[in-house]
């Protein structure tokens, strides 16, 4: 076990080299990084002093130390738009973020397992082909069309919700949904087939010679072993939600870290991009390291087979 | 007991390219067929189909609706934009856009993905412990957030994004193509072709490509829908496609300005392609794996 997690934490630490190396060989290979340090329409001298202060000069080597230096002790740089740190920014928007995957997540859980439960208990019937055809278009229509035709219709035609901002319930609504279905697909696909397993396993079989009633067989028994991996999926899906609101934030201008992200690439806010980025992807590399080392603490299986 | 004819008989190989064969014709995606060579054929001849110049407008026609509606004329069938500019004709050669993007990046993604695949999975070694950590390492990075970053950081520009959408999708294909090989390595028809003298790089080209190119084929037409949904993000956010070429997600972001007065014909129409292209590349997607690839199923 502890080998695993050694050999685990070690992917990890190199997922995030990797990224860091990424980003700092990317800015620095496609054009002067002093170009994207200084407000657009910077003097050559402003340019020149960049150069200088931020050691651009030096070997590539030691200015990938300097830039580690600075992103390991929480300096991601200052946000030129907001004139305050991009760290601090992020962690304003943070909260926002959480909520609004927090509630595309209980959509999608609440749309996706009832709808791939009745799917595989009526395989091949009306359910089933509803369910898929409800799976196929949610993985086929891009998140932030789905938001724009819902704010022309519930904002604009109706007049019943918010198209824009946060602050009640009501804003959440409809950013929620956009988000939450093409994740609801994944869920009802997955809550389909591992129902279908469980549902033609021997203990489900014996819950039935038993004489239970079927309602109970599902409910009870095959609906709790059904719903681990689901859950599993949920808990990664979740953190990618974070990046992946990145255009239903635009959409709704709901002031997450998606749509700080975006602000930044709009507003050529440079620090803001790179320190996002960053964060995004650090979060993501550490929870999928999280999700697998509990999943091995469950399942010895999973240990030992690596 | 074998008997000598059994030992003689040479190990069956798979025909080169059975997937051609092989394909029943049994519930084929027909209409979704059709929909992906009528939106490959409006994209080939956009400039004989389209009935204006899709990049030049004139403002006094700007925001014209569609013709069925009050206000809309028979001169733009579709409306037009904020420059007056025809949306049909956009829609045409968005198409274009949509179709060149996503064919050239799949195939990027595939070429490289399936090469490293082979490579890592037949040479083995230390080759294969690299090749392995960088896709690992590169798949626990959100995909999403990366591809806007690059886009980001190189500028607009169509053959930028079909770079970016390669460098970012390549590894789905090295994971799955790496797990054939190993089984593949371990067949009758490889050895032979070891113990007849070929050469590592014989035996990658001529006898395991044309065996994995089924998974390559499947999921590359899985790919597109990804890869046209990423473009049209991309797009949407001001770093894919330029301005004032016509993509759908550009479209799509220019449209969202004059969302809230109703002028709905801006948005909806080019998410309807989109959701068109994409919907019809997933069920064809789907039918060739099951068709394809038994061992795909499960994704």
């Amino acid at each position: 076990m502890k080998q695993f997690i050694i050999k685990r934490v070690s992917y990890c630490l190199l997922s995030l080299f990797l990224l860091s190396l990424t980003i700092f060989f990317f800015v620095r290979v496609t054009g002067d990084p002093a170009a994207l340090l200084v407000e657009p329409g910077a003097s050559p001298d402003d340019i020149a002093a960049i150069h200088h202060q931020f050691g651009l000069d030096r070997p590539l080597v030691v200015q990938y130390a300097l830039f580690m230096q600075s992103v390991l002790t929480g300096d991601l740089g200052q946000s030129f738009y907001y004139r305050t740190p991009v760290l601090e920014l992020y962690w304003s928007r943070l909260p926002y973020s959480v909520m609004l995957a927090t509630a595309a997540m209980t959509f999608s859980l609440l749309l996706g397992i009832p709808s791939g439960i009745l799917a595989a208990v009526r395989v091949g019937r009306f359910w089933d082909s509803a369910g898929k055809v409800f799976a196929l278009l949610g993985l086929s229509l891009p998140s932030f069309w789905v938001g724009l035709v819902l704010i022309l219709v519930f904002s604009v035609y109706l007049g019943w919700l918010p198209s824009s901002g946060a602050g009640t319930p009501l804003h959440l609504l409809m950013p929620a949904f956009a988000l939450g279905w093409y994740f609801a697909a994944s869920h009802m696909r997955l809550t389909r087939s591992s129902m279908l397993e469980v549902l033609g396993s021997e203990y489900v079989k014996l819950a039935r010679l038993k004489g239970l009633p079927e309602a109970l067989v599902i409910a009870k028994h095959a609906f709790k072993n059904a719903l681990i991996p689901v859950l599993t999926l949920a808990g990664i899906n979740f953190v990618i939600m974070i990046s992946v609101a990145v255009v239903v934030e635009t959409v709704f201008a709901w002031p997450g870290v998606g749509r700080l992200l975006y602000e930044g690439i709009a507003f050529r806010d440079f620090p803001v991009v790179q320190g996002t980025v960053l964060m995004l992807g650090a979060m993501t590399v550490t929870v999928n390291m999280i999700v697998d080392i509990l999943y091995a603490v469950i399942d010895p299986r999973i240990r030992l087979g690596s | 007991m074998s008997t000598s004819a059994e030992v003689l008989t040479l190990p069956s190989r798979q025909p080169r390219f059975a997937f051609i064969r092989g394909l029943r014709f049994s519930g084929f995606p027909l209409i979704p067929t059709a929909i992906l060579l009528g939106i490959a054929l409006v994209a080939v001849f956009a400039n004989q189909l389209a009935p204006h110049n899709p990049e030049v407008g004139s403002l006094a026609a700007r925001f014209k609706p569609p013709f069925w509606e009050t206000g809309g004329t028979m001169k733009y069938l579709l409306g037009t934009d904020q420059l007056g500019r025809d949306v049909l004709s956009r829609l045409i050669f968005g198409a274009r856009v949509s179709m060149v993007v996503s064919i050239t990046a799949v195939l990027f993604a595939g070429v490289v993905g399936t090469t490293l695949g082979i490579i890592s999975g037949y040479v083995g070694g230390w080759v294969d412990q690299v090749i392995m950590r960088l896709v690992d390492t590169w798949l626990a990075l959100p995909a999403l957030t990366f591809a806007i970053f690059l886009a980001a950081i190189v500028g607009p520009s169509m053959w930028n994004i079909v770079i970016i959408l390669g460098i970012t999708y390549w590894t789905r294909y090295a994971r799955v193509i790496r797990g054939e090989v190993l089984s593949l390595k371990e067949r009758e028809f490889v050895r032979l072709a070891i113990v007849a003298g070929c050469s590592k790089w014989t035996i990658m080209i001529r006898h395991i490509l044309p065996n994995v190119i089924n998974s390559a084929i499947v999921l590359g037409t899985l790919m597109v829908g990804v890869v046209i949904i990423t473009e049209a993000t991309l797009s949407f956010l001001g770093v894919g496609v330029p301005p004032p070429q016509p993509a759908w997600g550009l479209m799509l972001s220019d449209g969202k300005q004059s969302l809230m007065v109703g002028r709905w014909w801006l948005t909806v129409l080019p998410g309807c392609c989109i959701m068109l292209m994409v919907l019809s590349a997933n069920i064809l997607g789907d039918w060739l794996r099951v068709k394809l690839d038994p061992q795909l199923r499960q994704l």
